[in-house]
């Protein structure tokens, strides 16, 4: 048997690996045609010069990438300065982003603790309770958050009623309502990953550590956290990427004056006054951006992980 | 304080309730200082949640626990001077060995460099000292056991609890850890307290052993006395392997009662407090104590036939089966074969023991 299976296994691993192959060909179709064509696309659009009512000419040009990064006077002609409108829309968006993931991190991780932590027949209830909101629109959900936080709305109702403030806070139209929407609409994929990664935990380590006279805080910090790193990792990730694009919550809670980079390259391929190449070279910046962050944490891991052995 | 058999953890009617169920009815116990203490019994007896109420991980429902005369039950685990090797060694694993020795030491106040220099002597003590930089899974069990070990003596603790720490080894590692453990609790004059299901572990390691079952305490006693005088039928049975029979008090003589094992056998044993003559009390005799002969000697004799031998390496059992009455276990060591004559089944013998040898129970 053994001699056998020895003799012929060159054969047999290539008709293995042949039928893997076959097998996984469903897999290699979806991230071609779903994934890589769009950015592909997106990636040639980004190049072409703009048609005045939306669409493109297939012809050659940097002038996107141009408009992105310099300013070169009303008609073109003047020496080019860099051009702030856009890198500080970025910047916004870069910070709202963290801020909402920071938001999710600091109210999902308790939550996330707190589920795993139940015994084992109630958790899937608790996930599950936790995904229901999933199950509306997300535009429904975020008109919702702001009707909820309006000066007039319930928030502020139930805050003068109960004498905490004497007149509405303005939250809509505020940074602050751009974080609570993006974190409002992402929460769940901070608390799933977190969630995954603390039910794995070994809950002996945190009696180990307090055996040791760590109390509970040194604790968290020292033990559960560098446990469940991977989890918060992943959540951080799922939460800041999605935030970074987000166009709605921008758009209904921040108002006009806190555009995101989300909503600029959502305006450029709206109805007829867009501008395709650019809201594309936007597009290949952010996606640009997130490689590189997301390369970052990569690498970290790697590293954490070729550490630990 | 005295210095020399000062209590060192004093148990005091603790009771610990999980809703309706009753984990531990109201156990007292005393442990000395400087001693090699074992809580033993099947799983399920309650001697894990009495030693994880001593570490401060779960709560005493009722009753209060003394640390050297000092109440603990209420201090969280990390104020309590008392360290535990776990059943799962649980190491933290993104530490490197030498940081989970300090680590203790270093929550105790002690700077990093001090914590280090400690942790390395800690690990030269367990023989670990070229494995410092690695992490806990690089090393194997026998070994991450040691680092355990050393982890939770680096910071000198008053007493150490361990666990069932041995029972993820294989039977040879067991066997020289229980020795090592033995040997260290002698060194460092620490008391240990050592949870256990295993009980030849426990008769091999402990000065004193609390035999527990279903959240009781049934016996407590220096290890010979609780294998030798087995105060009721769970540690009779539990502790070693013994005859256990059913028989009916004739009567009661000088200390010592004449029991009927059925079939027309008689037989004298020991211990009689509590026993009542004509009640049925169970009986147990150690199958060492018994040995066989052709003809019936001087001592206690019951005459039987052979039923069947096993040969169980150091000793062969011989089960011999009393004529209308019940079986006996026999044990004759292979130690001194040349002088004892194996008898084959079928063979019509006498079992022969002591005066003594059989000890009534109570249930």
């Amino acid at each position: 048997m053994a001699a056998g299976a020895t003799g012929g296994g060159s054969i047999a691993s290539d008709t293995y690996a042949e039928t893997r192959n076959w097998l996984l060909m469903p897999a290699w179709l979806i991230l071609a045609v779903l994934s890589l064509a769009p950015v592909f696309l997106m990636l040639i659009y980004s190049f072409l010069t703009k048609e005045f009512r939306g669409g493109v000419i297939w012809e050659f040009s940097l002038a996107a990438y141009d408009q992105f990064f310099f300013d070169r006077g009303l008609f073109g002609d003047e020496p080019p300065k860099i051009e702030w409108t856009y890198i500080t829309i970025f910047w916004r968006s870069i910070w709202q982003a963290g801020a909402a993931t920071l938001l999710s991190l600091v109210i999902g991780f308790p939550t996330a603790y707190y589920i795993a932590t139940r015994p084992a027949h109630v958790r899937p209830i608790w996930v599950f309770l936790i995904t229901i909101p999933y199950w509306v629109n997300l535009l429904i959900r975020t008109v919702s958050m702001k009707f909820l936080l309006r000066d007039q709305g319930p928030l502020n109702d139930l805050l003068i009623s109960i004498g905490l403030i004497d007149s509405p806070i303005h939250i809509v139209n505020t940074d602050f309502a751009v974080q609570l929407g993006l974190f409002y609409s992402y929460l769940p994929f901070m608390v799933l990953p977190i969630y995954a990664a603390v039910e794995r935990y070994n809950f002996a380590l945190s009696e180990a550590a307090a055996d040791l006279y760590a109390n509970k805080w040194v604790t968290l910090r020292r033990v559960l956290l560098p446990s469940v790193k991977s989890g918060v990792i992943a959540g951080c990730i799922l939460v800041f990427v999605p935030s970074l694009g987000s166009f709605l919550a921008p758009d209904l809670l921040g108002g006009a004056k806190n555009l995101m980079i989300g909503s600029l390259i959502e305006e450029q391929f709206k109805g007829n006054a867009g501008n395709w190449p650019f809201g594309a070279a936007a597009s290949m910046i952010l996606l640009t951006m997130v490689l590189i962050i997301l390369m970052i944490f990569a690498r970290q891991q790697a590293k954490a992980q070729k550490a630990e052995g | 304080m005295s210095a020399e058999h000062s209590i060192a953890i004093d148990v005091k009617d603790a009771v610990k309730r999980y809703g309706s169920f009753t984990a531990l009815k109201k156990i007292s116990l005393s442990i000395m200082d400087n001693e090699f203490f074992t809580l033993l019994g099947p799983s399920g007896c309650g001697k894990t949640t009495l030693l994880r109420m001593i570490a401060g991980f779960e709560d005493v429902t009722e009753g209060d626990i003394f640390l050297y005369g000092q109440e603990i039950a209420n201090l969280p685990p990390y104020q309590r001077p008392v360290n535990t090797v776990f059943q799962s060694y649980a190491l933290f694993p993104h530490m490197t060995i030498l940081e989970n020795v300090g680590f203790g030491l270093e929550m105790r106040g002690k700077s990093k460099a001090d914590a280090r220099k400690r942790a390395g002597e800690m690990l030269e003590i367990v023989q670990l000292s070229q494995f410092s930089q690695r992490k806990p899974s690089q090393l194997s069990g026998g070994q991450q056991q040691r680092v355990a070990l050393a982890r939770a003596l680096a910071p000198q603790p008053k007493v150490l609890l361990l666990d069932e720490p041995l029972s993820a080894l294989d039977l040879k590692l067991r066997k020289a850890m229980q020795l090592e453990l033995k040997h260290l609790q002698r060194e460092t004059g620490i008391t240990f307290i050592f949870v256990t299901h295993d009980q030849e572990e426990a008769l091999t390691m402990s000065d004193r052993i609390a035999v527990m079952s279903a959240g009781e305490l049934q016996q407590l006693g220096a290890a010979r006395d609780i294998y030798e005088s087995p105060r009721n039928m769970f540690v009779a049975d539990f502790i070693g392997e013994t005859n256990l029979l059913e028989v009916s008090v004739d009567q009661v003589v000088n200390g010592r009662a004449i029991c009927h094992l059925g079939g027309g056998h008689e037989l004298t044993c020991n211990q009689v407090d509590g026993i009542d003559v004509g009640s049925k009390v169970h009986m147990s005799v150690r199958p060492e104590r018994l040995f066989i002969s052709q003809e019936p000697t001087e001592s206690e004799s019951l005459k039987g036939r052979v039923l069947d031998n096993v040969f169980v390496g150091t000793d062969i059992t011989t089960i011999i089966d009393l004529a209308d009455g019940p079986n006996f276990t026999v044990r004759t060591s292979n130690s001194d074969r040349g002088n004892k004559r194996i008898f084959e089944p079928g063979n019509e013998v006498y079992v022969n023991m002591e005066l003594g040898a059989a000890r009534l129970l109570v249930d």
